[in-house]
């Protein structure tokens, strides 16, 4: 168990190489550089300031010394807002982006489960269909049309909701957690459906009726724990999927977690900004990955067995 | 044989081949039947846009503003008086263009590359699965965001950018297809023949894992339409003045008080080919393997 | 129903509720007024509080709270008014100006702010390396270009002295009339030396001494709240020497960067002031409720810059037909819905009495003529040309009614590229277009400050213009000339020059447009946008 998870580790460290690298270096062929201003700058001073930034060594030496610093935790200061760190500024955003992704997942989870078992106890009758459609919508609407449309009904038309922000006003982690969740919530009905139709027949809930026991017991009991294991190993890359489908919510709603911190980087051409939070973030879904190949691997009980010898 | 013997043989259905049962399969599922036909009209109409639109793509009308649908303009006008039920069908063509480009583009990369990895085996799949792994593992969003802002924002890129990132999953499968497939006795004997490992590819491997791959590639396109969309969405897509569903639905969200119908006809336009797309996907999906299992 | 159902239904109910219970209470607005608490929509995030180092107007808004300068502005006339300084003697040459501290202004930290503190931050703003982007400002000073380019390295013979504690001396290169206008830019302000020298040396731009927390002020106003993203908070200085004077308890800027969420923020009651109103809503504010909605002109002109070593531009009939091709007036009152009004010139009309010459109109049947005469008869071989602009939404529109009139008018082709702001100075610095887009405000009340743009090798000309006859009367003339009638009849007489050559294609005067909550006095709409918190209460009408 623990050379599989040694090795997954060792594994992840080459790929978050590559993403520092190609990074680095794109973000250094970008057109526009941090200080170009309206105010036409003179030689000296545009000389002055590429020199605190260290823009002015040979590419590779800058590399090395960033990824120097990288290793010591220090991700630079941001080229965008003198004076802050870019570490300051995703501990910043991350909380918020994070308590964005976590109910937005917890929303998914509950809207998801909930519309696949309903709908796997009745295959192909109306109890089917209804919930599957509507999980449809969450895969056919994009974020940023359905977050609009959430806005206008409710936040507009009918007033009960607010319009932006994160923790301001009461309720407003509502309609942005909502409109995150919808497409994920979609993907996890039609995997937790799926997995309960291919459990649901297995003997061994057959015995458990011919016992005599109730069909609730029976489900909740029994076929759950299988049937929604697929989802099980669907959340790690979910979560991870989720910070980056935050970048479009965070715009819609002005909430400023990190995905909105990361545009703005990137138009900003907030090199050490870019450069730290993808490395940030490509860290963080390595994880769970990681993290949900583990818990699936354990709780499938072939595999751990496996894994025991 | 007796006349009764020969009519009752001549009685029993044809047997039928796979692509066969699989095509019955799908007429009877309803959904997928009305995505594909939706689709067709959908596609046949984008293609004769430029000689049935009712108006010109940039012909603005100032004066006239952003009107509500009426018999002159059956969707409505924009905020410059251009007709929406236009702009709506160009962008069609565009974001179709995109979808399927891309996918295309994606296609062939990951066909490719899977179709080697899986038939050399041994180390060198290992190593190109790897490479795979890893690139699966990065964060997809932020790299096309920052290609877009790097580079500019042409067509092109737009379609490598895009195609770039979907040919992982399309590698895998086929990869994955083609292991299986290679331990099959008619390519043992196609290797005796001395057949070289190209033509087995070519002739033998591929066509065979046609099926899953064509599954895929219909549930590409509108993940790869999504992603055009919502890069349109952030101003990295397709730039003015030629639109997709994605930019009028990012200008319709701008003006969706005072006149809704900019963003509701794009949006539909938009959720309903996707549905129809999903809806063909999963029946092609379950017609070519009933008991594959979903997602 | 099954549990699985009904405990569903439970959560829907339970959130629905209490998401109604936020629409009921006191809006950010009312409380704001109860207290005396400002929400100022503020645009853009500010990069940051240094006031040597920042140069954008949300940027500047926060700035004119915390810190002063020596003199400040009165927002109903622009007149000038004693802040640091109480009182100022000009000397008959109007070369010598020396300046009067009171003696009881104050840092936040308790510190009295001396002549000594002006002459050290102006050490830095004028410092070669700091490299501040507003550092032209000085230049009216004596040696002071001299100094920031490096060509100079001994300050003291920059036009700055210090006679005692309270007294400062300022030596000018030629009578500057704007002089005293510039004293209350932000970029002239004073920063308290010891705070900054704490926190690294003068000319370290990466400092963290204009942080919440470190950064000391000597302003109405200091900075108690700041976090990215979401606001910055500002509290009433005890103080500050007029600290009497001062309505408002605080004031908290807000980042507003899309308009159309920002217009919602205002209904909703969550701001008393936004930044901008999106075009779409003009109209409607207009005719139900004008009483919040400002639009007032503005020192800025929008106009294309248009890079005059490209072909087909190099021909100066291409240009002038350019120019007289756009139907100014149709794209003001439909596209722009009448916030911004055509122009035909660079300069403001109205600018302290200033008004630019008329040297051409719209005229499409002259400007198809001067095409054929350019070798283009009806558009035939015009090449495509790149028309670019950076990504806003107004310029998107105004670009594409453009691109659409010149197809019409002239029948050539013309493409739309735009860039985000960073790329988009990018190729305007490096003057890789065809034709783009430019606005500019005015850093003072006077013409001086849109002409000095486009002499020969300026930082922000990058059109190619280049004449001899322009850059002598800007250059030599006009700021040797104290008679403001002599002095505009120059200006004038380089603005027709200029627009002769159409280096530039002018397209409208900028007017600003905010909605102000009827509750909020003492913000009047004045030509600089200018607002003096001094002035500032909240009062609900009853």
């Amino acid at each position: 168990m623990w050379r599989f998870v040694g090795l997954r580790i060792l594994q992840a460290v080459p790929v978050i190489l590559a993403v520092i690298t190609v990074t680095f270096f794109l973000v250094r062929a970008a057109p526009g550089g941090p200080f170009d201003s309206e105010k036409a700058v003179s030689e000296q001073v545009r000389a002055a300031l590429e020199a605190r930034y260290r823009l002015d060594l040979p590419m590779h030496e800058q590399y090395l010394s960033y990824l120097g610093d990288l290793l010591q935790g220090d991700m630079g200061p941001s080229f965008y807002y003198p004076g802050r760190s870019v570490n300051d500024l995703i501990f910043q955003g991350l909380p918020i982006t994070a308590e964005l992704g976590f109910y937005a997942l917890l929303i998914a989870l509950v809207i998801g489960c909930g519309a696949g078992v309903i709908a796997s106890l009745k295959p192909n009758t109306a109890q089917d269909y209804v919930p599957m459609s509507l999980a449809m919508i969450g895969i056919c609407m994009p974020s940023f049309l359905l977050g609009p449309l959430l806005v206008l009904i409710f936040g507009i038309w009918l007033d009960v909701m607010p319009i932006s922000g994160w923790g301001s006003t009461p309720g407003d982690k509502i309609l942005p957690s909502i409109t995150l969740g919808a497409m994920y919530a979609a993907y996890i009905a039609r995997l937790s459906r799926s997995g309960m139709l291919e459990v649901m027949n297995q003997d061994y809930l057959r015995t458990a009726r011919a016992k005599g026991l109730p069909e609730t017991t029976v489900v909740f009991r029994h076929a759950l724990r299988g049937g929604l294991l697929p989802v099980i190993s669907y959340l790690g890359p979910a979560f991870a999927a989720l910070l980056s489908g935050s970048f479009v919510v965070e715009t819609v709603f002005q909430i400023p977690g990190l995905g909105r911190f990361y545009i703005q980087a990137a138009f900003n051409r907030d090199y050490t900004m870019i450069l730290g939070t993808t490395v940030f973030l490509s860290t963080l879904i390595v994880l769970f990955n990681l993290l949900s190949d583990i818990v699936a691997a354990w709780m499938n009980p072939r595999l751990r067995y496996q894994f025991k010898n | 044989m007796t006349t009764e013997t020969a009519n009752t043989i001549q009685a029993m259905p044809k047997g039928t081949s796979l692509w066969q049962d699989a095509f019955h399969r799908l007429r009877k599922n309803r959904l997928a039947m009305f995505g594909l036909c939706y689709l067709l009209v959908l596609i046949v109409i984008c293609l004769l846009t430029p000689w049935i639109a009712p108006y010109g793509y940039e012909e603005q009308n100032l004066r006239l503003g952003a009107v509500p649908p009426n018999t002159e303009h059956w969707l409505g006008t924009d905020t410059f008086g251009r007709d929406m039920l236009t702009r709506i069908l160009y962008g069609g063509r565009i974001s179709l263009l995109v979808g399927f480009i891309a996918t295309f583009v994606a296609l062939v990369i990951g066909i490719t590359y899977g179709a080697i990895a899986g038939y050399a085996g041994g180390r060198v799949d290992s190593v190109m699965m790897r490479l795979v792994d890893i690139f699966y593992a990065l964060p997809y969003m932020i790299f096309i965001i920052l290609l877009m802002v790097v580079f500019g924002r042409n067509l092109l890129l737009l379609f490598l950018a895009i195609g770039a990132v979907e040919w992982l999953v399309m590698a895998r499968i086929v990869r994955g297809q083609v292991q299986s497939l290679r331990q099959q006795e008619y390519v043992e004997a196609a290797m005796s023949l001395g057949l070289s490992p190209f033509a087995i590819i070519a002739r033998h491997l591929i066509p065979n894992a046609l099926g899953p791959v064509i599954v895929y590639t219909t549930l590409t396109i509108p993940n790869v339409m999504l992603l055009e969309a919502f890069l349109s969405f952030l101003g990295l897509g397709i730039q003015p003045p030629q639109s997709s569903w994605g930019v009028l639905i990012s200008y319709g969200v701008e003006t969706m008080e005072e006149y809704p119908w900019l963003l509701i006809f794009p949006g539909l336009a938009l959720t309903i080919t996707l549905f129809a797309l999903n809806f063909f996907g999963d029946g092609l999906r379950d017609a070519l393997d009933p008991k594959a299992s979903r997602d | 129903m099954t549990f699985t159902q009904f405990r569903l239904v439970a959560i829907c109910i339970t959130l629905f509720l209490t998401a109604c219970s936020g629409g009921s209470s006191e809006s950010r607005v009312e409380a704001g007024n109860r207290e005396g608490v400002l929400h100022f929509g503020n645009g853009a995030e500010p990069q940051g509080l240094d006031p040597h180092v920042v140069t954008g107007v949300p940027e500047h808004h926060i700035l004119g709270a915390l810190f002063e300068g020596l003199v400040t502005k009165n927002p109903y006339d622009l007149e000038i008014e004693p802040g640091v300084a109480e009182s100022w003697d000009i000397s008959e040459d109007g070369l010598t100006y020396t300046f009067h501290l009171r003696d009881n202004a104050m840092w936040s930290n308790g510190d009295q702010v001396t002549a000594e503190d002006f002459h050290w931050s102006w050490k830095r703003g004028m410092s070669p390396i700091l490299g501040s982007e507003y550092s032209y400002m000085y230049y009216p000073i004596k040696n002071a270009e001299a100094y920031n380019n490096g060509d100079m390295a001994d300050f003291s013979q920059v036009g700055v002295k210090v006679i005692d504690e309270l007294t400062l001396q300022v030596t000018l290169e030629s009578p500057t009339p704007y002089f005293l206008q510039l004293l209350d830019h932000y970029s002239l302000f004073p920063v308290h030396r010891q705070t900054v020298e704490s926190f690294g040396s003068m000319d370290d731009r990466l400092s963290q001494w204009a942080r919440e927390g470190n950064i000391v002020t000597n302003g109405a106003f200091v900075l108690t709240e700041w976090q990215i993203n979401s606001h910055v908070r500002v509290e009433k200085s005890p103080l500050y020497w007029d600290a009497d004077e001062v309505d408002l308890n605080a004031v908290v800027f807000y980042p507003t960067e899309n308009l159309v969420t920002e217009e919602r923020m205002f209904r909703d009651g969550q701001l008393h002031r936004t930044n901008e109103i999106p075009l779409d809503k003009i109209q409607t504010y207009k005719n139900e409720q004008p009483e919040v909605t400002h639009i007032a002109p503005w020192i800025g002109s929008y106009f294309y810059m248009i890079n005059t070593t490209r072909e087909p531009m190099t021909d100066v009939r291409v240009r002038k037909a350019l120019a007289m091709s756009v139907d100014r007036s149709l794209i003001a009152e439909t596209v722009t819905q009448g916030v911004y009004t055509g122009s035909t010139a660079l300069v403001p009309p109205g600018t302290l009495g200033y008004n630019p010459p008329s040297v051409f109109s719209y005229d499409p049947e002259q400007a198809r003529q001067l095409l054929a005469e350019a070798g283009y008869p009806n558009g035939e071989g015009f090449p495509a040309f790149d028309l670019l602009y950076n990504t806003h939404e107004d310029h998107r529109k105004i670009a594409v009614a453009i691109q659409q009139m010149w197809m019409q008018e002239l029948n050539i082709q013309v493409n739309l590229v735009n860039q985000e702001w960073k790329v988009y100075l990018d190729s305007h610095n490096n003057m890789n277009y065809d034709i783009a887009r430019r606005g500019w405000i005015g850093d003072y009340v006077d013409p001086y400050t849109f002409l000095n743009m486009y002499i020969t090798d300026g930082g922000n000309n990058k059109t190619g213009f280049s004449n001899a006859r322009y850059d002598e009367i800007i250059l030599k003339e006009a700021p040797a000339e104290l008679d403001r009638e002599k002095r505009y009849a120059l200006y004038k007489e380089a603005e027709t020059i200029l627009l002769e050559n159409m280096p530039i294609l002018p397209i409208f005067t900028y007017q600003y447009k905010h909605l102000i909550d009827t509750s909020v006095k003492g913000m009047p709409d004045n030509i600089m946008g200018y607002h003096n918190y001094k002035y500032i209460s909240l009062e609900p009408d009853a």
